[in-house]
């Protein structure tokens, strides 16, 4: 008899090592929720870039799902359910600039898969995050097409102004002025930078109705950012839509406080103290707002770095992780000679998990620290 | 009340306890069929003393502990011996077991029996008794109590604990003996502290049983007693030995060491009350309170079963399966195993029988492990188990123990946890076979 026949005659119970049941959370469900969670702020990139940054995102996850389905094909291993190739060509497309041409995000899609998943072994043995491993080729192999930006459709654009991001117009700013500048802000006004209605609208009210009577007075330009009505690549904009997204990720505890408070944490404080170096100010000048609501922070800080794959195993190596992370993204972004460094920044830390998991090894229960140093 | 817990580690798994919480305990019918195995327990099994054919008594002596470490078995009803045979138990071990039909008088039930006063006795006489009844721990470890208790020269008892926790979910067979009869509970704890003589007697009890809490708190009033009822966190592996003593007297049982290394000594409700029944009335071994549960049991109970009854008789006692279950359970769903026969007898240390529908048990697609690190936060003993199964599964043993393998208690917080639904707790198993064997052969 075959083993099939007996199955269909008698019900079966299964067998099974302890424990007999299991939390809520499968690794398919962590993978589909952070898509999910990403979704808002996509569809906000959509809306303001137009459906020319739809067919990069749906041509980025295409060919991450394309790439994860035929790497398995020869081995028999489908691991498509598992929602990891989605998330990374979800990722991989968020990170694309508007205008680019299709090819550019599909290669990166392949790379990431391909080459720094798969070669590796795939899901759970990649050392590098492969969305921005795939981002971070893709920058250094078509520069041109990865700094294209475009103006969002909700910002009015004055005649004769070149579409750049808030940092690039800052980086290109400290590079060419000789001394102060005023800081970020200041150097956005000077390239005739527009603010949106809307902005301004908000800016006034927020000073007149609770800034003021504290003594603070909120410059335009920060709203902007905030809502998502700067030019950028098109999951990254919109700080609010992203921080939505990550409430819903820390109450479903898919990711914990740490990397996100220590990156925040290190990167804001560096900011803060030298930050305003480079633009001919002293230390505790630096402008932590304008740093944390541009370029892709937002989406680094909630949903990049926190990464499971590349990320430590324990809490107190999450805690220097992130550190790390916020520590390197601030030396690139200030010091360094590209405007955006957290994609650079969360690559370099990658490559110390393994060592910052081996110096936080847990503390083991019943054995004396002394005992325990020598293993 | 301040609640005491563990630092490192634990989780809480959804607990379900609903079902059976508030239902009092009641007698289960005797089954026409006992199937009584020899090795109930940890050690070497016990060497039948009846054959095939032999009419035999209620409470018997039907099987004799053999060596150091091991049990007396007894018959739990009266009647003929119809086979000596071979089965498997749930944790896959083959044992003999000894098949009683029933038939004849019962000597002890519904019989008023004799007290005895055990404060005259010395602790070689009481060790003596606990040995004679073949009480084991009924918290399901099952190893040999009169073994536990023979202090060791030198080693001196400072906190006796009883382990009221019961955290394994689902259960409640613990929580309705504290509930229903506080005062024999205690009876055994008193009976253990003439015996051991600790400086410190606590009672630690999970607070998601307050009504358990108030019963032992009343029960040591009435009695006149000092002893300590500490209220403990809800927390997933609150009853593991070395968690409790850590949560109560703050001291750690070294690595590789029993809790007598640190002076203390734990001790569950259930084996408690079997200790009673032996010490005060004679009574050997032969039932105990099982919760029979889950969500394909038509009407989950708890139950006082005979030692030896098939798990059949009692799901069908509870009205049946309601639909098919995905696994049969003996034990909780932390640490129990699975049963795919109904004729599996229930043992000393059967604690529940569960019927858990697929929606319970909450598969899902076995992926690569993705370093969430979720089992490492969970762990109460600080191993690092994605590591422990990596290095296992590339024959690493030594590197493994190295790291800590051997002090795995396999309460199952990682495998509970693990998104990735990779059988930790199956690799610590496998792993530390391999490397027992290592140690053997070389």
């Amino acid at each position: 008899m075959k083993h099939g026949d007996q199955e269909q005659t008698r019900p079966t119970v299964q067998v099974a090592s302890s424990p007999q049941y299991h939390d809520r959370y499968s690794t398919a469900r962590i993978m589909w929720t952070v898509s999910a969670c990403l979704l808002p702020a996509v569809v906000w990139g959509v809306y303001v870039f137009g459906l020319r940054a739809l067919w990069v995102v749906l041509a980025s996850i295409a060919a991450a799902v394309l790439s994860e389905y035929l790497v398995g094909f020869p081995f028999k291993r489908f691991t498509l359910a598992d929602g990891s190739a989605v998330l990374t060509g979800l990722l991989i497309g968020m990170n694309m600039p508007p205008a680019v041409p299709v090819y550019v995000p599909v290669i990166a899609s392949v790379f990431a898969i391909v080459v720094v998943k798969w070669t590796f072994g795939g899901l759970g043995s990649n050392w590098m995050n492969p969305a921005l491993a795939g981002r971070v080729f893709v920058f250094f192999s078509w520069t041109g097409h990865m700094t294209n930006w475009t103006m969002p459709r909700t910002l009015p654009v004055p005649d004769g102004f070149a579409s750049a991001t808030y940092l690039g117009v800052v980086k290109t700013g400290v590079t060419e002025s000789a001394g102060a500048t005023g800081g970020p802000l200041a150097l956005l006004r000077d390239a005739g930078f527009p603010n949106s209605r809307m902005d301004v609208a908000v800016t006034d009210w927020l000073n007149s109705a609770i800034l003021q009577p504290l003594g603070i007075d909120l410059p335009y330009g920060y709203v902007d950012p905030f809502v998502g009505n700067i030019p950028g690549s098109i999951g990254e904009i919109s700080a609010l839509l992203l921080m939505l997204g990550a409430v819903v990720l820390f109450a479903k505890k898919i990711i914990t406080w740490e990397v996100p408070a220590t990156y925040f944490l290190s990167f804001s404080l560096l900011t803060w103290v030298f930050g305003g170096t480079i633009h001919g100010q002293g230390a505790f000048s630096g402008d932590v707002l304008f740093h944390v609501l541009s370029g892709g922070f937002m989406l680094a800080v909630f949903f990049m770095a926190t990464d499971m794959v590349t990320s430590p195993v324990t809490r107190r190596g999450l805690l220097i992780y992130g550190a790390g992370v916020g520590f390197l993204t601030f030396l690139i972004r200030t010091f360094g000679s590209f405007p955006e460094g957290a994609s650079l920044a969360i690559i370099l830390m990658n490559v110390f998990v393994p060592l910052i998991n081996r110096l936080t090894k847990p503390v083991r229960f019943g054995v004396p620290r002394r005992e325990e140093a020598r293993l | 009340m301040r609640r005491l817990s563990f630092p490192l580690g634990g989780i809480h798994p959804v607990e379900r306890k609903e079902a059976t919480r508030h239902k009092a305990s009641t007698n289960a019918m005797i089954p026409p069929r006992c199937i009584v195995p020899l090795h109930q327990h940890i050690g070497a099994p016990a060497e039948a003393v009846v054959q095939k054919g032999d009419t035999v008594g209620e409470g018997m002596l039907i099987g004799r502990a053999q060596g150091m470490v091991s049990a007396n078995v007894h018959s739990p009803v009266p009647g003929t011996v119809s086979e000596i045979t071979s089965i498997y138990l749930p944790n896959g071990t083959r044992t003999d077991a000894i098949v009683i039909e029933l038939e004849g008088e019962f000597k002890r039930l519904g019989k008023e029996p004799s007290r005895r006063d055990w404060s005259g006795l010395d602790g070689k006489a009481i060790l003596g008794l606990i040995r004679k009844h073949g009480i084991v721990g009924m918290g399901g470890a099952t190893f040999p109590t009169h073994v536990k208790f023979s202090l060791p020269k030198g080693k001196r008892c400072e906190y006796l604990i009883m382990n009221g926790t019961e955290c394994e979910p689902y259960l409640s067979a613990d929580h309705r003996l504290m509930v229903e009869r506080p005062d024999q509970v205690l009876e055994g704890l008193r009976i253990v502290e003439h015996l051991l003589g600790p400086d410190h007697v606590v009672i630690g009890i999970e607070v998601n049983k307050p009504d358990a809490l108030s019963a032992m708190q009343r029960a040591v009033k009435a009695a006149g007693l000092s002893y300590r009822v500490a209220p403990l966190k809800i927390k997933y592996p609150q009853g593991d030995e070395k968690q409790l003593i850590k949560a109560i007297c703050g001291r750690e049982v070294p690595s590789g060491g029993l809790p007598l290394d640190i002076g203390c000594m734990v001790s569950n409700a259930g084996s408690l009350h079997a200790i009673y029944e032996a010490v005060v009335f004679d009574k050997p071994l032969i039932d105990r309170l099982v919760t029979v549960g889950g969500g394909a049991i038509a009407r989950p109970a708890n139950l006082k079963v005979r030692i030896g009854t098939p798990i059949g008789e009692l799901i069908d006692e509870c009205g049946g399966f309601t639909r098919i279950p995905a696994k049969i359970v003996a034990g909780g769903p932390m640490m129990g195993q699975t049963i795919y026969d109904l004729d599996t007898p229930v043992t000393k240390g059967t604690s529940g029988i569960l019927a858990l529908t697929e929606r319970e048990v909450r598969p899902a697609l076995r992926t690569a492990c993705i370093q969430c690190g979720r089992c490492v936060d969970a762990c109460p003993i600080g191993l690092q188990p994605t590591r422990l199964f990596k290095l296992i599964d590339h024959f690493e043993q030594e590197q493994a123990v190295a790291e800590g393998l051997m002090d795995c208690r396999e309460c199952g917080c990682c495998g509970y946890i693990c998104p990735a639904r990779i059988p930790l707790v199956q690799g610590m198993r496998v792993g530390k076979r391999m490397a027992r064997q290592k140690k053997v052969s070389a």
